[in-house]
């Protein structure tokens, strides 16, 4: 019931923004209700997460088509993935009041904001195939009007245009594989799915249909073309929760699908569903690494998070496709922990990103510099959501990619060659990942926050309203306080996974609360809480060393220049700097990288210049290709507006005598 | 038992020395280096040999032994260097793949020959199976090194070191008869006396080892 | 109790022991370059010197530059307390396992690269951009070798990984011989030496760590230089520890067991360190650009280590 209010005050919220016109105010308090509104949601998602596992009470609603009542149901999945997206549109929507006053056209943000909200809310708890595409559409469309926010700039026209295409295609797919889980009943509500059985080509189909069409949402390789061009686009309230929240209701999609409402997925998927991953992750970091624009930064890296979450969702379904209940429910639990991580901390660094933009007015990595004195405490929570994605204990992100890799040396225990060979190479791609995205946040705290400014304005920013600076500083300590107590988080992920998995996931098995022993106690062990406090001993210890047996006396000085006085920031590494030496190790082959320097000849006072270029092999391969066959096809059918009427009749009568022909063949069979 | 497992897993473990010298074939850059490497590899494989003479009591694979010490460890690689200086040949590796690639690739080939191996010996004891696979790898790996090098002298390199797989295969397996070792063996030296003959035709006649610019002057290219 | 007892002892033994080991490697370096080189003890009287000498800070630092070398020598002190080093019953060994242990390493390496371009100079920029190059590999790298060590074992944890070796679980395998090349090639290039990086160097563009410290000195640069020291030596308890674990006390060794394998650890450490001094001696240092191939074989040597498993049937 609280549910159901939170969600019509979205609604009513949606129609506030419109009437808030230009007075400022009225849009604080429309982002202010919506920070509650989401709150409430937190609330009724963490309190159904406590219950027991089983089916969430039924609503039936008598709305949509005729003949079909909207069906919603809040279970323990859709519970914990209530809890993901309204934690982090909770601190967006908090962050909003703050930050409205700074975007160019509230106006076309404000009423947008509440329906997004809505949509993705309402896919959560839609129990039937109809519900779950309206509201699919919805939380496409409101999203695709804020990537339109900024409509001036014509890459962000074209951004949301090739965000739209991938989204109709990305429902089409899904619209189909509904309809092959409805099964010849038509039964389009989830219980129904449930029960129908599925021949052998239909359940490969819905496999393959649930990867495109939610796939393409979360930003699996090769469909992730739209998403670094349409995330950073939105404001980056709206960037926070693209990025941090609504891939995750497409996971949300691909779990429904796969563990639920399709009975049971042949193992082989699973290595596929790794190998996808595994290269989604190396593509997507490798990528991040060599942007130089903060949000396209942030939003490569989305695809690189993702493509780790697929691993661990791959790996249950290997397991479970082999009778493994046990371990995959271990990788599903991984799996989903690290969906609530990096929902929290890839909304607070783009919240960040939104700071730094708003403090600067620059994007650009090379622009930035030593923002870290100018705004301290954006500073420090950027640096623990930096650590944290960088997979540091004892952080969040770490304790997620330590269950993935328990979960992976797992996997050569199954009989089949394609895990034994297959997981050995997946478990390198998926470290490579990790240490390349330890070397991209470096890369970009370093840049942006620390060393000198490198623009007049970067050395101008200025401090942010409490407004903006709260909810960053919230999901910094719910980055630490997952990370420090992992046991508390696993033991609510077990009641999720019971219902998908049949098997109560005990992590803490065998050696009592502050361990988590997946498997059992010799199998490998950690302990984020012992950790945090033995460190934070250690590191009291090494305080207490140095300045007992040592002096306290620091001297501020110029920094060593090897001999060259002239002191300007230029001299700096930037962030194109910083990436070479992974760019040539990595990217020289892989996209084609190559450096043009021009060198102005000696006397010569015009500036030297260093050019890169990249190909991205699946833009150009893929999806060039793709536009170059439509074209084609397109030319070849144009043709057909030019003929004579004869022709024009006599293509009816071949269409209507084939028509006829497939009848007459059918009703032979 | 115990003892024999013990001999049978030091064999594997110098049959892997065989095959990890066959990786440092691919990943070297200088031609001394490779050809340094190859003696190292032959060393290796004659203690190998030498190992399973010990084990298996058949002191005729202790001839192997020293034949692979004498020929491959010493006098090719000697020949081969004398030839470098002799002919003047550049004196680093030019690769047709870089060097990460065929690292990768040499991955994917032991991967294979690993399955290969598996079901077709799937009666065997694991001990034949794993040299099995080891000596295929390096037999793959010498494939790999000639497909990707672009030097001659290196492609005689790889070859010497698929035929180094072959002897670790033949010394691995019981009751290989001596006399076909020391066929290989005279095989290989007489290949090694005719490659040498052909490095000076081809360099009085084109100027250059490298097997690219060679290409050029093939009757369908002109 | 022991075990607790155990553990405080190691956590102050690494710390003591780690000078005198550098020391050791610096020694046995000299003498083969033919000089006569400084005590072993030399370390200790640099680092006490430095603690008394004031740290310089640049204007342009910010908190992170001086928070770093608390935090950089924390972590590695935090993860040389869990590799067992003379006995494998202390408290802290469920704590973290192998991938903990890197991850742990990789924390001290992301602030130390962070105080490097805290300065805002060229170099630490350059040290932290090819530190972070090294690390996308070498990371990687010793992640495959725990998973190889993992499935040989059927555990992560170092502490159980020994007691399964010392209790005869395996023979000589030829993975076990693959992780170890691999994971030697990972020491040398986390503790930047030579061929990776030299730590004796003062040029500054052959540097890596050395450029990212620069700016240090004083008791910030004892704790950056204290830090590489229980570096050095963690990765002699790991690798020693793991590959020859003979001597190493089990839960339940009484006082004699405890001593043997402190003298075992002892042994170990300085046959680990001078083979180091001469490995070094004997090799020149590469090109940078010539990382990727070395340290990408080591990661293709892990993978193999686990691909061969699957021949000698022991998964």
């Amino acid at each position: 019931m609280l549910i159901a209010s939170a969600l019509s005050a979205l609604l009513a919220l949606a129609l506030l923004g419109v009437l808030a016109g230009g007075e400022m105010w009225r849009h604080r308090v429309v982002y202010f209700c919506c920070g509650l509104a989401s709150l409430v949601l937190l609330a009724g998602g963490l309190k159904h997460l406590g219950t027991t596992p089983g089916t969430g009470p039924e609503v039936v609603l008598p709305i949509g088509l005729p003949w079909m009542q909207a069906h919603f149901r809040l279970d323990n999945l859709s519970a914990l993935f209530m809890v993901v997206v309204n934690l982090s549109t909770a601190a967006a929507s908090f962050y909003g009041i703050g930050y409205c006053s700074h975007l160019p056209e509230p106006r076309r943000v404000t009423p947008f904001f509440p329906l997004f909200l809505f949509g993705m809310n309402a896919v959560l708890i839609a129990d039937d195939a109809f519900m779950f595409l309206v509201s699919w559409e919805f939380m496409s469309l409101a999203s695709w009007l804020l990537v339109l926010a900024d409509h001036k700039k014509p890459e962000n026209r074209s951004a949301a245009m090739i965000y739209l295409m991938m989204a109709t295609f990305g429902t089409f797919c899904l619209l189909t594989c509904f309809g092959l889980l409805a099964g010849a009943e038509g039964g389009y509500s989830f219980p129904a799915m449930r029960k129908a059985t599925l021949d052998s080509t239909a359940g490969f189909l819905v496999v393959a249909l649930a990867l495109l069409g939610a796939g393409s949402k979360a930003g699996l390789v090769p469909l992730h073309a739209w998403l670094p061009l349409a995330h950073p686009a939105a404001p980056s309230h709206v960037s926070a929760l693209m990025s941090g929240v609504m891939t995750k209701v497409a996971l949300y999609g691909l779990i429904r699908i796969l563990f639920d409402l399709h009975g049971q997925v042949p193992w082989g998927w699973g290595p596929a569903i790794m190998v996808i991953g595994g290269v989604t992750a190396v593509l997507g970091v490798l990528y991040a690494v060599l942007q130089d624009d903060l949000k396209t930064l942030l939003a490569y890296s989305t695809v690189e998070n993702i493509g780790v979450v697929m691993i661990g969702l791959g790996l249950a379904i290997a397991f479970k496709g082999s009778g493994e209940n046990m371990l995959a429910a271990l990788a599903l639990v991984a799996g989903l922990y690290h969906i609530v991580n990096h929902s929290i901390f890839k909304t607070l660094l783009f919240l960040s990103a939104g700071a730094v933009i708003t403090a600067t007015g620059h994007r650009d990595l090379g622009r930035l510099g030593g923002l870290l004195k100018r705004m301290p405490w954006t500073g420090a929570a950027t640096l623990v959501g930096a650590a944290a994605i960088a997979a540091l204990p004892p952080l969040n992100g770490f304790v997620s990619e330590w269950l993935i890799f328990q979960s992976l040396f797992k996997g050569p225990s199954l009989p089949h060659w394609a895990m034994k060979f297959g997981v050995p190479v997946v478990g390198a791609m998926l470290a490579l990942a990790a240490a390349l995205a330890a070397a991209c946040f470096v890369r970009a705290f370093g840049i942006a926050f620390l060393g000198r400014p490198r623009s007049r304005e970067a050395a101008e920013a200025h401090q942010l309203p409490y407004s903006m600076r709260l909810p960053m500083a919230a999901l910094a300590a719910l980055c630490i306080v997952l990370g420090a107590m992992p046991v508390t988080v696993t033991d609510a992920l077990s009641g999720v996974v019971f219902p998908l998995t049949g098997v109560h996931f005990a992590v803490s098995s065998d050696l009592g609360w502050p361990w988590l022993s997946p498997v059992s106690s010799t199998r490998g062990s950690y302990s984020g809480t012992v950790l945090v406090m033995v460190g934070l001993g250690l590191f009291a210890v090494t305080i207490l060393l140095v300045h007992g047996f040592g002096t306290t006396r620091v001297r501020r000085a110029d920094a060593w220049d090897c001999g060259h006085p002239e002191d300007i920031p230029e001299s700096q590494y930037t962030g194109q700097s910083f990436a070479q030496p992974l760019r040539r190790v990595f990217c020289s082959s892989l996209f084609g990288a190559r450096e043009t320097v021009r060198m102005p000849e000696p006397g010569d006072m015009a500036p030297a210049s260093l050019k890169v270029r990249l190909i991205d092999p699946i833009w150009v391969y893929l999806y060039l290709g793709i536009g170059r066959v439509v074209d084609f096809i397109a030319d070849r059918v144009n043709r057909m507006q030019f003929l004579t009427v004869r022709r024009y009749l006599l293509m009816m009568f071949a269409t209507l005598v084939f028509m006829l022909l497939v009848v007459a063949v059918r009703q032979q069979k | 038992m115990a003892i024999s497992q013990i001999s049978y897993e030091l064999a594997h473990l110098i049959g892997a020395t065989v095959l990890m010298a066959g990786f440092q074939l691919l990943y070297q850059r200088r031609l001394f280096a490779v050809l340094n490497t190859f003696a190292f590899q032959a060393v290796a494989l004659a203690a190998a040999a030498a190992w399973q003479a010990h084990i298996q009591d058949a002191p005729h694979l202790y001839v192997t032994a020293v034949i692979a010490l004498v020929f491959k460890a010493m006098i090719v690689p000697f020949a081969l260097h004398w030839l470098v200086e002799k002919l003047g040949i550049q004196r680093s590796v030019e690769t047709a793949m870089s060097i990460g690639w065929t690292m990768m690739a040499g991955v994917g080939l032991v991967a294979l020959s690993i399955l290969l191996v598996l079901p077709v010996t799937a009666n065997a004891a694991a001990l034949t199976r794993e040299s099995l696979a080891l000596a295929m790898s390096v037999v793959l790996l010498g494939l790999l090194m000639m497909i990707t090098r672009r030097n001659a002298v290196s492609q005689v390199v790889g070859f010497m070191a698929l035929e180094n797989g072959l002897i670790l295969a033949a010394v691995s397996a019981k009751g290989m008869p001596l006399v076909v070792e020391i066929s290989i063996a005279f095989s290989v030296l007489v290949a090694m006396t005719l490659f040498g003959i052909f490095f000076f035709r081809i360099r009085e006649r084109f100027d250059t080892l490298d097997l690219h610019d060679l290409e050029t002057w093939r009757g369908d290219r002109q | 109790m022991n075990s607790l007892l155990s553990q405080i002892a190691q956590i102050f033994l690494v710390v003591a022991l780690a000078p005198l080991i550098t020391g050791w490697v610096r020694l046995v370096k000299s003498r083969l370059n033919g000089r006569i080189g400084a005590s072993p003890l030399q370390p200790y009287r640099d680092i006490y010197r430095l603690l008394q000498k004031e740290a310089v800070v640049a204007h342009s630092a910010s908190w992170v530059f001086r928070a770093a070398p608390y935090v950089t020598f924390a972590a590695v002190w935090l993860a040389a307390a869990i590799i067992p080093t003379f006995t494998t019953d202390i408290v802290l060994a469920p704590a973290a396992d192998l991938i903990a242990l890197v991850a742990l390493l990789a924390v001290a390496r992301f602030w130390t690269a962070l105080a490097g371009m805290d300065v805002g100079t060229s170099f630490g920029g350059l040290g932290a951009s090819r530190e972070m190059m090294i690390a996308s590999l070498a990371e990687p790298a010793m992640l495959m070798v725990s998973f190889s060590l993992s499935l040989i074992s059927g555990t992560t944890s170092p502490a159980h990984i020994i007691g399964f070796i010392l209790g005869g679980g395996i023979g000589i395998e030829v993975s076990m011989g693959l992780a170890l090349a691999a994971l030697v090639m990972v020491a040398i290039a986390e503790n930047g030496r030579i061929p990776i990086d030299n730590p004796a160097t003062h040029l500054e563009l052959t540097m890596v760590h050395e450029a990212m410290v620069l700016e240090y000195s004083g008791r910030h640069l004892a704790l950056m230089e204290g830090a590489g020291m229980v570096r050095l030596t963690l990765f002699m308890a790991l690798i020693g520890g793991i590959f020859a674990p003979w001597g190493i006390a089990t839960p339940g060794a009484g006082t004699a067991g405890l001593a043997l394998g402190l003298g075992g650890f002892l042994a170990k450490c300085f046959v680990l360190a001078t083979a180091l001094a001469v490995f070094e001696t004997m090799i020149a240092k590469m090109r940078v650009f010539r990382y990727a191939d070395f340290l990408g074989g080591a990661l293709l040597l892990g993978l193999l280590a686990t691909i061969f498993l699957y021949v000698s049937e022991a998964v």
